[in-house]
């Protein structure tokens, strides 16, 4: 039972471990963005993991309702931060993609090394 | 409330604030203009904070009225208030500098988006150093990252785009890794703001959560910091992006991780783990050195003047690390010093390679021929900021290797390796500054060489001249930089943040 | 119970979906997967009892962030043509990632633990004093507006200066001053209007969406909601439309000019009030200054920001897919 409470964690480790493999190992510029984008979820999972308690809710008070067990909103204010961060990135990250290929005429990046090594 | 007292959120405000603006409105020559009166606006915040803070005062300031840990909170000390005048004094200069040069490498359509992006580089910068909650200096790193790849994407070789792309994943990475290590303090403290992070972290039980902590976040600060064998995303990015860009980077950016990784180590993990410096010698001393050489022997080989100036960088950031991982006042002070002289330098040397690069069309050592005399005041600047490489006395390189020496002494026979280590990265530095003085001076322009209109123009000419003599005189009188950094060595050092 | 099973469920379906992305060649397949991630991932947030942060992953996760890897897909490559990987180095770092992570959360407080340290010294200090300080009902909102609110202030910009990048690379283009006909324009630019179904049932969910984003705006501090979630609702909205009715006509509804300027305008409004705050004599965002009341000045603080930040962000994904779109027209 113990370490179903630690499940979340585990299932963090593992999206990271699967977006890094991603990133590194992929030579496809798209593909290594999507990478990219696991790798940050896994960190809001690991972040929201952290909010949960026993017996709470979404923490909007309610007027009239006493002794509600609240979560904790602050790791929330913090992925909801973080999200907003990622997709900014992606979008810039996409929009250089968009201009190698325009340049380069390919997006994988051992052809572009290649072409680059020839100047 | 004071005009006074309301100036250390002042000197990012402006900057935030100005951004839009220059966005907005597309006037002719508008956007450099208030772009500049913006920097230099905050320059002047910061110099005055500097003045406060060198007494030994730590301002704090609430933002949005709310007290920490609740809050977050400004924590500006003589540290902060030294990298802050690093920064913005970097901006200006870089700026005013490259009035022409970027009038010629960015389009008038494309000058208020990215003169927006300087503004907010600038503040990004600013934010991560005088901001007391480890969050939000994750939340200023993006701004100041995403900012910086759209500076460097402005570069006119389509290298530039590849180098971004390479860039972005990098730092994503590392920023990343750094919020992970947040996330695994919050869990075990329950709290974000620094100097609550640091009195509570000593009271936790299970030390594996904080080791692991530590570990993500230097790793990821070490990405951004370029730190070696972390640093590939470095040398493309500066040779690539526009030159006066590459002034202002190089001056100010990969400075910034390396203090946030200060203020996180001697802060927040100094109390909490036992053998904690011995732990960070361990970790920090072979990188160092390792990139004191790499870097160095990689700059020997380099025909491009850019990538050979950034390859020293990694060298000369492998001097910081090293002053980091001894946990002296001597050390820290010779680190922070140099944080700020080698700022001076590598700012002024890429201002000569620029002018270089308007006349010359080529950063290309080999077609640099005879530059020494087609271009005499160029390459004299040129030289000076490369005797600073080398740490000759009369130069700023000379104060921080003084320091950094006076601290490995202290350290047994390990400093006495250091010692010769330093030593030798200085020859090494030597040779490669040797490299370009030999072609431009003493090689003769090849026949089909393009005909080159004389010296470069005065409005860069004296920036660059301003930035190598206030090298020349910070090496001379080193009241203020040397008082400013070893009262943040100590404030690291003897008292928790 | 139920909850803990539909739990590790979700999960495990995470990982299933992560490493199906990872195997997969067709780019396609890459992007579609990735949307089916975010989902799962806005479910699991939601049972964590985060519903905020459940909103604005299933919008912005699911939502933007597809429309955007299509788009750049249409605009690149369908295949991944990566070599067969004999690559040693990627799989040794990711697994001492892995194995030093799951090392270390042996330690870490079990899900849901009251007695966790994150639960016993900043949150419930916000929970008990948002009704006395702020009067907003929903908790997160008020940390994320007024108690963090400098937090919020960067990522706006942060998002600002996505839009900026995306326009200095991708460029803006003077619009065609000759007129076509109408059947020729259609064959010209990438829409749905001859799929009579995606045509009809799009252009009447767009009300309906944009409705519901403003009422996500407004109702931010009352329940889930706020102006990330709002602006990116609009933006979605706005996206559906130009998708159906192709790229011209969509900016047509929502020019280049007006969705620019509303993304500096959002940033500019936000940054306003935090010198409004200084200029009436409270720190740099203190909203309480704004007006006769604490409370009210609370009131209005946030949503004068939150008005501002959903205008960037709407503007923001509107921009950037606009530019996107335009890039595709030859």
């Amino acid at each position: 039972m113990e370490l179903l409470g630690l499940y979340n964690y585990f299932v963090f480790a593992v999206l990271l471990m699967i977006g890094l493999y991603c990133i590194l190992a992929r030579t496809n510029i798209i593909k290594s963005l999507i990478g990219l984008t696991i790798f940050q979820s896994a960190v809001f999972l690991l972040y929201i993991s952290m909010d949960k308690i026993d017996g709470g809710t979404a923490p909007i008070i309610q007027e009239g309702v006493e002794n509600q067990v609240f979560a904790n909103p602050l790791p929330q204010v913090l992925i909801l931060t973080a999200i907003v961060v990622g997709i900014s990135t992606t979008a810039l990250a996409l929009a250089v993609t968009v201009r190698i290929k325009e340049a380069y005429g390919t997006i994988e990046e051992d052809k572009i090394q290649e072409m680059d090594r020839e100047l | 409330m004071t005009l006074y007292d309301q100036l250390p959120a002042l000197v990012v405000v402006v900057l935030l604030f100005t951004a839009p603006i220059t966005y907005m409105l597309r006037l002719h020559g508008f956007p450099w203009f208030s772009a500049t009166a913006a920097v230099v606006t905050s320059f002047l915040v910061a110099c005055s904070l500097a003045a406060t803070t060198i007494t030994g005062e730590t301002i704090i300031y609430e933002m949005g009225g709310w007290p920490a840990p609740y809050g977050i909170v400004l924590h500006i000390d003589a540290l902060s208030a030294l990298m802050a005048m690093l920064i913005t004094g970097a901006s200006s200069a870089a700026l005013i500098f490259g009035f022409k040069s970027l009038a010629d490498e960015v389009g008038e359509e494309t000058a208020p988006a990215f003169f927006a992006a300087w503004l907010l580089c600038t503040a990004g910068l600013v934010g991560m150093v005088i901001t007391g909650d480890a969050f939000n200096i994750f939340v200023f790193m993006e701004i100041s990252s995403l900012s910086t790849y759209v500076l460097i994407s402005a570069g006119p070789d389509r290298r530039a785009l590849i180098s971004t792309y390479r860039y972005i994943v990098m730092g994503t990475v590392g920023a990343t890794f750094y919020l992970i290590g947040v996330g695994f303090l919050y869990m075990v403290t329950g709290t974000l703001n620094t100097a609550d992070l640091a009195a509570r972290v000593g009271q936790v039980e299970d030390i594996r959560l904080v080791l692991v902590a530590a570990g993500f976040v230097s790793v990821g600060l070490a990405i951004k910091a370029a730190i070696f064998p972390l640093h590939s995303w470095m040398p493309n990015a500066y040779t690539f992006a526009p030159n006066a860009v590459t002034v202002f980077i190089a001056a100010a950016s990969t400075k910034v991780s390396l203090y946030v990784l200060m203020r996180v180590d001697y802060a927040i993990f100094q109390n909490s783990i036992t053998n904690h410096d011995v732990q960070l010698t361990f970790f920090l001393v072979p990188l160092g050195v390792l990139a004191l050489f790499a870097g160095s022997m990689l700059a020997i080989y380099e025909k491009n003047l850019k990538r050979l100036l950034a390859y020293s960088s990694v060298a000369q950031i492998g001097y910081i690390a090293l002053g980091i991982s001894m946990t002296s006042v001597a050390g820290l002070t010779g680190a922070i010093v140099h944080m700020f002289n080698h700022g001076l330098i590598k700012g002024g040397m890429f201002m000569a390679v620029a002018c270089l690069a308007l006349r010359y069309r080529t950063v290309n050592v080999a077609n640099l021929a005879g530059a020494g005399k087609t271009m005499p005041w160029t390459m004299a600047a040129f030289v000076v900021g490369g005797l600073g490489l080398v740490g000759v006395p009369l130069t700023p390189g000379f104060i921080s290797k003084w320091y950094l020496v006076l601290a490995a002494l202290d350290e047994g026979w390990l400093g006495a390796m250091l010692v010769a280590v330093i030593l030798i990265s200085s020859l090494l530095a030597v040779i490669y500054v040797w490299k370009v003085i030999e072609v431009a001076y003493f090689a003769e322009p090849r026949a089909n060489a393009v005909p080159v209109n004389g010296e470069a123009p005065l409005a860069m000419l004296i920036p660059t001249w301003i930035v190598v003599l206030t090298g020349i005189w910070i090496a001379l009188d080193t009241s203020v930089t040397v008082g400013l950094a070893s009262l943040a060595a100590k404030n690291l050092l003897g008292v928790a943040l | 119970m139920m909850t803990i099973v539909f739990s590790l469920f979700l999960l495990t379906m995470l990982v299933i979906v992560a490493v199906a992305i990872l195997r997969t060649d067709n780019l396609f397949t890459a992007v579609m997967l990735s949307g089916i991630f975010s989902l799962i991932m806005a479910a699991n947030f939601f049972i964590l009892d985060a519903a905020d942060v459940a909103l604005t992953e299933a919008v912005i996760g699911a939502g933007i962030s597809t429309v955007l890897f299509l788009s750049a897909l249409a605009l690149t490559a369908e295949h991944d043509r990566s070599p067969p990987v004999g690559t040693w180095v990627p799989l040794l770092t990711s697994s001492a990632l892995g194995g030093v992570i799951i090392f270390a959360t042996f330690q870490a407080p079990r899900l849901g633990d009251p007695n966790a340290i994150v639960h016993q010294h900043v949150a419930p200090w916000y929970l008990e004093k948002t009704p006395e300080l702020i009067d907003v009902p929903n908790v997160v909102t008020a940390v994320l507006a007024s108690f963090r609110g400098y937090d919020t202030l960067g990522e706006v910009f942060v998002v600002f200066i996505a839009c900026i990048g995306v326009m200095s690379l991708l460029g803006r283009v003077r619009p065609r001053r000759e007129s076509i006909e109408e059947d020729e324009f259609d064959k010209r630019t990438d829409n749905l209007r001859h799929h009579l179904i995606p045509r009809v049932v799009g252009k009447m969910l767009v009300p309906f969406i944009v409705l519901f984003g403003l009422y996500v705006q407004f109702h931010g501090d009352f329940g889930p909601g706020g102006g990330f979630q709002a602006g990116a609702l609009i933006a979605a909205g706005v996206i559906l439309y130009s998708l159906v009715e192709g790229g011209p006509r969509g900016r047509e509804l929502v020019p280049e000019w007006f969705s620019s300027m509303l993304v500096a305008l959002g940033a500019f409004t936000y940054a306003s009030v935090g010198v409004a705050s200084m200029a009436m004599g409270g720190r740099f965002l203190d909203y309480s200054v704004l007006s006769h009341d604490p409370i009210h000045g609370q009131h209005m603080g946030i949503l004068i920001i939150e008005a501002g930040v959903g205008m960037t962000v709407a503007g923001v994904m509107i921009t950037i897919f606009h530019a996107f779109s335009r890039r595709g027209i030859r």
